[in-house]
């Protein structure tokens, strides 16, 4: 049997504040100390772990946020002293696409490093913009390619990254005249990025070149940042450079992984020249600011020899205008992309790498079904760490363009507990892109597909809600909202 | 407040035709109607009475109220605490007998309740939680103030109306003014049965007096007090309960006739035996809240009672393979149908689906491997244990599945030959209705179940000892949580709830069967954004 891709979780609590969803309030001093008394009868323990951590002087001072509010002590104390409420801190946290739900669901996933699992059905909206008007299709009974439960240890979830020539060229004497392909397979379709605004500890830069390694994959870094990895994980870093960078960078680039990125510009081709004559086989990725033009500009660059393009979105996956107001979502701008490609006929030989609004494991998968070839994750990694997502994400990209702005970090951020345990960070990260990748094989398994690189702009395998609903609903008359009475 | 039905014999469903092949003597459960409360001391109410200190025992506000909110007993000094799940809110206002302005002394304040706001989420909304417990309590169409028909979700069948709600001709709430005795004299006008076998086979032609049938939950997912109520309140109302992939316990032979085997790909205490002594054998391909992936019992909920019935080891977690790994095409498909035909030449089979992008196709093909019932279970649907990625993700809901099918089978030619139920997100009457009204033609229910016997749609039913409230769960504490009796009576009343909508709902539009619903989407409308 062939090796395994496999990620080594290890379950590692979070060190920073968590904020739980729901508050108990509790009237101590009207109770009778009654023989019926309910707290001792929770099902979770939750009325006694938190005596216990009020008794103690070492403990924080903060609530332990267990309740799973199942109401049985609300509803059964004899004197009606219990209540729940809605914590209004846990309601703060994040903003309209990296919602409070989605942070804790991280959270959690960085702390076990297992797919989350639940009872009950789904319980949140009907559908949503971006990712969430899609569902990926499944496969019902008669698919032979379908494999099960008992075949999922043999999906393959690995991706390559490089120019991929689609016919080898030889010479009237038999000698092959098509360079040699330089592929990085790596066996996760993510690659770890830099986060949307500048979080300049070192720290973070280091656990994310960490995890990378445990990871098998790649993680993107600032050339600054770079040099100061060890060696033992340089060759997982992909660096970030500039034209002027790279003289006074030939050991890092030489050491790094085998790809270097370049933020775009009119010198990008001089830049990649320079990088192959110090390392020939390196692979140069152009990294992109998503714009509404910018499938012209991935034909342009790709006609220029440029295969691997890093599309980066804003913090809610959406292109960035020139009057400042969010775009088109990455989905319908990778749609774009991805058609313009195969239309210009050399979709198979590029590479796209998407980042921006990647907050799940499904937007991992949808982004793929979209066009991309794998994806890059960002703000996640930060929220793994602790991060509430407390700045206006939406106005920060990660095109390496905000990364002199000033230091903006609140005072108590979370991940400030993070970045001096380097150890701690990479185990968190590695623990979230686990459980990502758990679920990945989930929708993979459930898609009846047996290797993500098959689920690229494979669109058949979705189901968009503009098309489904035109077809289901198409026939119904439509009314204006207003109209319907209170 | 005691309201008896027992007179209620549908008209076309009187025939309680002894079908079953069940050797053992069956039960039978009477369809009344009966007041059931909270098992909890305090229930819970979108409203929260505070009686400040400046109370004086006056008692004014238990004789202004007229629901029952304030009590000074005879011989007592005081009030007692408010029963404030009673409450209407603001809209006792206009009764001109609210507590709050007639309080000689002020010291009555209303609110909403925190507790409530702490309850369900957009798929149900804290109000379908509490509308679902007053149906249960009640065996009734709820109060005004609690929205029971729609959720909050934003999409689906919350964004699906009856054009009367939306022209505002006709007020769907004004059942609730009329008295018990009114509805029940309505009643007797409308059918609301279903025929389950068209296929003219020389198979019994199985009538339920409901469009509604109990979804699969296995002994291990729920707590044999759970399938029990379940089964003896379809026995109730003639209609049926389906057993889960976990095995048929002892104590549901009683209602044999009113149960269905499931075989589901583990084939987890499928015998021939329990295949024999029922009337519809139900094949489940997919489960909608976790389409692509087989069934999930965590370790935990594994004890030694449930893996008896399992034929499993306890402790361990059980997951069921997927898809069935004999069939992959419809010739296997037939096969595996035409196994069951031969084992039980009586029954009627039914053939549960996900909703992928071909679920039109799938629907077809089973009608031509032999099914009588095709279900659509939808991806919003509910699970005792699930990943969450695949609640959310795969397959579409059952809003947009129902009338693909409808039309594909229609357009084939076969649309009145089988029988097409609809489940995975129907929460209301108002749901059941609309996804008839979309082609199905009846439906399958299961989390409304759970919320009639208190569910609170705390998630944790899947790990540990189970749910914290005794109905999935198989802790022995736990469990005793919730008796059968008061189980079994809160799921009748929810289904006559039901049932007085649909009827009221049906003779609204001028129709005289929920049958004669089934694909009127013009009565229908979606309302629109813009």
């Amino acid at each position: 049997m062939p090796d395994r891709y496999h990620i080594h979780t290890t379950v590692t609590p979070g060190r920073f504040h968590r904020v739980g969803k729901f508050g108990g309030v509790d009237w101590r001093e009207d109770c009778a100390r009654c023989s019926e008394c309910v707290k001792p009868l929770c099902n979770y323990e939750v009325h006694e772990n938190e005596t216990n951590h009020n008794r103690d002087p070492l403990a924080a001072v903060q609530p332990l946020y267990e309740c799973k509010a199942c109401f049985s002590c609300v509803q059964g104390c004899t004197k009606g002293l219990l209540s729940l409420s809605v914590n209004p801190e846990y309601l703060d946290m994040g903003d309209e696409y990296w919602k409070a739900d989605l942070i804790h669901s991280t959270w959690v996933q960085a702390d076990m490093g297992k797919i989350p699992v639940s009872g009950a059905g789904y319980r949140g909206p009907f559908h949503g913009p971006g990712f969430d008007s899609i569902w990926t299709d499944m496969s019902e009974i008669v698919r032979p390619t379908r494999d099960g439960i008992h075949g999922r240890e043999y999906i393959s979830t690995s991706v390559d990254i490089g120019p991929k020539p689609m016919r080898l060229v030889f010479s009237a004497d038999g000698k092959m005249v098509t360079p040699p392909s330089h592929l990085l397979e790596i066996p996760l379709p993510a690659i770890l990025d830099i986060p949307a605004w500048p979080v300049r500890e070192i720290g973070v830069a280091l656990a994310r070149a960490s995890a990378a390694r445990d990871l098998q994959t790649m993680a993107v870094l600032f050339a600054e940042d770079a040099v100061a990895v060890p060696d033992r994980d340089i060759g997982s870093v992909v660096p970030i450079l500039s034209g002027e960078d790279i003289e006074k960078r030939r050991d890092l680039i030489k050491k790094a992984s085998g790809m270097v990125q370049l933020l775009d510009g009119p010198e990008v081709a001089t830049a990649a020249a320079e990088i192959r004559k110090l390392k020939p086989r390196a692979i140069v990725s152009i990294r992109l600011t998503l714009r509404p033009n910018t499938a012209d500009r991935v034909v342009e660059l790709s006609r220029q020899g440029f295969k691997v393009l890093h599309l980066c979105a804003d913090q809610h996956g959406c292109e960035r205008t020139s009057d400042g107001m969010p775009g088109r979502h990455i989905k319908d701008a990778l749609r774009e992309i991805h058609g313009r490609l195969v239309q210009e006929g050399f979709r198979d030989e590029v590479t796209l790498i998407t980042s921006g609004g990647i907050a799940l494991a499904e937007h991992m998968a949808k982004a793929i079904i979209c066009g991309s070839d794998l994806v890059a994750v960002d703000t996640a990694l930060l929220v793994s760490l602790g991060c509430r997502v407390c700045l206006n994400a939406h106005s920060l990209l990660i095109d390496g363009a905000d990364r002199q702005s000033p230091e903006s970090r609140h005072p108590e951020c979370p991940i400030k507990s993070a970045v001096s345990d380097v150890p701690y960070a990479t185990r968190r990260m590695v623990n979230l892109m686990g459980a990502w990748h758990g679920q990945l094989i989930e929708v993979l398994g459930a898609m009846g597909i047996r290797e993500v690189r098959r689920l690229r702009g494979e669109v058949g395998r979705a189901i968009f809600r503009e098309e489904i609903e035109k077809e289901a609903f198409g026939d119904l008359e439509r009314i204006p909202l207003q109209r319907v009475s209170a | 407040m005691t309201t008896t039905i027992a007179d209620l014999k549908m008209r076309n469903g009187a025939k309680f035709e002894r079908l079953g092949n069940s050797d053992y003597p069956q039960e039978t459960v009477e369809r009344k109607v009966r007041p059931v409360p909270d098992r909890y001391r305090n229930a819970i109410g979108k409203f929260k009475v505070d009686r400040l200190a400046n109370c004086i025992g006056c008692g004014k506000c238990g004789e202004v109220c007229a629901y029952g909110v304030h009590l000074k007993p005879e011989g007592f000094k005081y009030t007692i605490r408010p029963k404030d799940y009673l409450c209407i809110g603001p809209a006792c206002l206009e009764t001109g007998r609210d507590c709050v302005s007639q309080c000689p002394e002020k010291a009555i304040r209303v609110r909403l309740n925190p507790n409530a706001e702490c309850l369900g989420d957009p798929r149900w909304s804290s109000d379908l939680v509490l509308a679902t417990w007053h149906m249960a309590e009640t065996g009734h169409t709820p109060p005004p103030h609690l929205e029971y028909r729609v959720g909050e979700s934003g999409g689906g069948f919350d964004k699906i109306r009856f054009k009367f709600e939306v022209d505002g001709s006709e007020s769907v709430t004004a059942d609730v003014d009329k008295t018990a005795d009114q509805q029940l004299e309505a009643l007797p006008e409308i059918d609301t049965g279903l025929e389950l076998n068209r296929r003219n086979d020389n198979r019994p032609r199985i009538h339920i007096d409901i469009p509604v049938y109990g979804g699969g939950m296995s002994f291990g997912s729920v707590s044999i007090n759970t399938i029990l109520a379940k089964a003896r309140a379809m026995t109730a109302w003639n209609s049926f309960t389906c057993t889960g992939e976990g095995g048929y316990p002892d104590r549901l032979k009683p209602y044999d006739d009113h149960v269905i085997t499931q075989v589901a790909t583990g084939l987890f205490g499928v015998r021939e035996e329990t295949i024999q002594r029922v009337r519809i054998v139900e094949f489940k391909y997919a489960q909608g809240a976790k389409p692509g992936l087989g069934g999930h019992l965590l370790g935990d909920k594994n004890t030694p009672d449930v893996a008896q019935m399992r034929g499993a080891v306890a402790g361990n977690a059980l997951f069921s393979p997927f898809p069935f790994h004999s069939v992959y095409s419809v010739e296997d498909h037939k096969k595996h149908l035409d196994w069951i035909k031969e084992v039980n030449p009586r029954c009627l089979v039914s053939v549960k689906v996900s909703t992928p992008t071909d679920v039109d196709m799938v629907a077809v093909g089973s009608y031509y491997a032999g099914a009588h019932i095709i279900h659509l279970d939808g991806s919003y649907g509910g699970t005792g244990a699930a990943p969450d990625i695949a609640k959310k993700n795969i397959a579409m809901p059952i809003e947009y599945a129902i009338p693909k099918v409808h039309k594909f089978l229609a357009a084939e030619g076969i649309r009145d030959k089988v029988t097409l139920i609809a489940s995975g997100g129907i929460r209301t009457a108002y749901d059941a209705l609309k996804a008839i009204a979309l082609g199905a033609d009846g439906v399958v229910v299961g989390t409304v179940e759970m919320i009639a016997l208190g569910c609170v749609r705390c998630s944790t039913c899947e790990s540990g000892r189970g749910c914290p409230r005794g109905i999935a769960s198989t802790d022995p504490e736990l469990v005793d949580l919730m008796g059968l009796d008061w189980a079994t009576q809160r799921l009748i009343n929810l289904q006559n709830s039901w049932r007085e909508q649909m009827v009221s709902v049906l003779r609204k539009l001028g129709l005289p069967s929920i049958q004669s619903l089934r694909g009127r989407t013009d009565f229908l409308c979606y309302l629109a954004d813009e």
